[in-house]
C-alpha cells in the first residue's frame, strides 16, 4: 500500500508570479516541513502537474495510484490570485476540471478582500483562501487538509484492493453465501450497536471541532 | 570590550527597530520576517529585503517613466505597477510606503496627473527614507553578528 510514501513529507506546489511573495511561502512552508515546488505562473503549474493547457482525458485504467501521470507526488497546490494570463482562479478550475487532478486541494492567496472574489474561489472547489501577507498560522491550517486528502485517497485503495481480490476469487458458492451471511450478520450488529451509542450521547460530552482551533 | 560591544550594538538595533515601528515605517509584518529566519536560514531578511529594494526601484522607474510622458494616458498600467508595490510592501511590512501608494492608486483612479505627481515624489521619499534605514539595521546586525563571534583567550 506505498508504506514507503506514507513516511515522506507532504509536497506542496506553490504558484505566484511575484518573486517576493514566492520567497515568503516557500520560507514558511518549508519551516513547516513540507517539501516545496514554486512556480511562476499558472502554465507553469499545470505543466508541473503533467497537464498541458489542453485538458488531458485520462484513460480508463483502474489504476491504484492516482498519480500516473506525473512522477512527483503533489499534496497541495496554493496559488496567488491575481497573475497575468492564466489568473489563480482559471488555475483552480482547470484543476478541478481534470480527472487526475481535481482532488488535490487546492488554496487561494489575494492582496485584496473582495468578498466575491473569496466566495467565487470557494465554490469552484478552493479550500481556503488566505489574505495576504501569509502568516504561520495560514499554513498551519494546510496539513488538515492534506491529511484529510490523503485518507481518502488510502481509502479508495482499499476499497479498490478489495473489489480486485473479490473479482479473482475461485468459485465456491458455499464460501460466498457464508461471506453473504457474515456480512449481513455484521450490519445488522452495527445497527444495534448505532441505536445503543444514540442512546447513551446525551451523557457523552462529544469533542466539539472549533473552527478556530488548528488541526495538527 | 568586544563582548559588551555586541550588546550594546543589540540594544541600539532594538532601539532603532522600535523607533521604526513607532514612525510607522514598519509594521508587524517585519517581525514575522524575522521570525521565519534561523540557523537553517540565516540571512532571509536581508535576502527578502534586497528582493523588495530590486523589485521597488524598478517599479519607482517604471511609474517616473510613465508619468513623464508627454501624452500619458495610461492610468491602468500605473495601477497595475502600483498593486505590485502596495503587495510587496506588504509582505515586508513597509507599511508607509504601501500607504503612500494607497493614496497614490487612488489619485490615479481619479486620472488626476498633477496628484500621481505629488504622490509620486512622497513615495520616493518614503521609499529612500525606508532603505537608508533598513541599510542602517543590516549593518548594525552585521557588526553585532561579528562581534559575539569573537571569542576571548582563556586565562591560565
Amino acid at each position: 500500500m506505498g508504506m514507503a510514501a506514507a513516511e515522506s513529507q507532504f509536497h506542496v506546489l506553490a504558484v505566484d508570479d511575484c518573486l517576493l511573495d514566492r520567497k515568503l511561502i516557500e520560507r514558511l512552508l518549508k519551516i513547516s516541513s513540507y517539501q516545496v515546488t514554486t512556480v511562476d505562473s499558472g502554465s507553469k503549474a499545470l505543466e508541473f502537474l503533467g497537464l498541458q493547457e489542453h485538458d488531458q482525458i485520462s484513460s480508463n485504467t483502474p489504476s491504484v495510484s492516482p498519480n500516473n501521470q506525473r512522477e512527483v507526488e503533489v499534496n497541495l497546490i496554493i496559488t496567488d490570485y491575481c497573475m497575468p494570463g492564466m489568473t489563480g482562479y482559471d488555475l483552480l478550475k482547470k484543476i478541478k476540471e481534470s480527472s487526475s487532478l481535481r482532488n488535490i486541494p487546492v488554496v487561494i492567496m489575494s492582496s485584496e478582500d473582495v468578498p466575491s472574489r473569496i466566495t467565487r474561489c470557494l465554490e469552484e472547489g478552493a479550500e481556503e483562501f488566505f489574505l495576504k501577507p501569509v502568516k504561520i498560522t495560514d499554513v498551519n491550517r494546510l496539513k488538515s487538509h492534506m491529511m484529510r486528502t490523503k485518507m481518502m485517497n488510502q481509502k479508495q485503495e482499499i476499497i479498490q484492493k478489495n473489489q480486485q481480490l473479490e473479482e479473482h476469487k475461485p468459485e465456491e458458492s458455499d464460501s460466498q453465501l457464508l461471506q453473504q451471511q457474515q456480512q449481513q450478520q455484521q450490519s445488522s450488529n452495527n445497527n444495534k450497536r448505532k441505536a445503543v451509542e444514540e442512546g447513551l450521547s446525551p451523557d457523552r460530552t462529544r469533542p466539539r471541532y472549533n473552527s478556530i482551533s488548528t488541526m495538527v | 570590550m568586544l563582548v559588551l560591544g555586541a550588546d550594546r550594538l543589540r540594544a541600539d538595533m532594538s532601539r532603532l527597530l522600535a523607533l521604526l515601528f513607532h514612525q510607522g515605517v514598519l509594521d508587524e509584518q517585519f517581525l514575522q520576517l524575522q521570525q521565519l529566519q534561523d540557523e537553517s536560514s540565516p540571512n532571509f531578511v536581508s535576502e527578502v529585503v534586497n528582493i523588495y529594494f530590486h523589485e521597488s526601484e524598478k517599479l519607482l522607474r517604471n511609474l517616473r517613466a510613465l508619468l513623464m510622458e508627454r501624452d500619458f494616458s495610461d492610468y491602468k498600467k500605473m495601477g497595475i505597477h502600483l498593486n505590485q508595490f502596495m503587495g510587496s510592501s506588504s509582505s515586508i511590512g513597509a507599511n508607509r510606503v504601501r500607504n503612500v501608494c494607497v493614496a497614490f492608486r487612488a489619485a490615479s483612479e481619479q486620472n488626476n496627473r498633477a496628484g500621481c505627481l505629488r504622490a509620486l515624489e512622497l513615495l520616493e521619499h518614503e521609499y529612500c527614507y525606508l532603505k537608508n534605514k533598513l541599510h542602517e539595521l543590516f549593518q548594525i546586525e552585521q557588526q553585532r553578528v561579528l562581534a559575539a563571534g569573537v571569542r576571548y583567550p582563556v586565562q591560565n
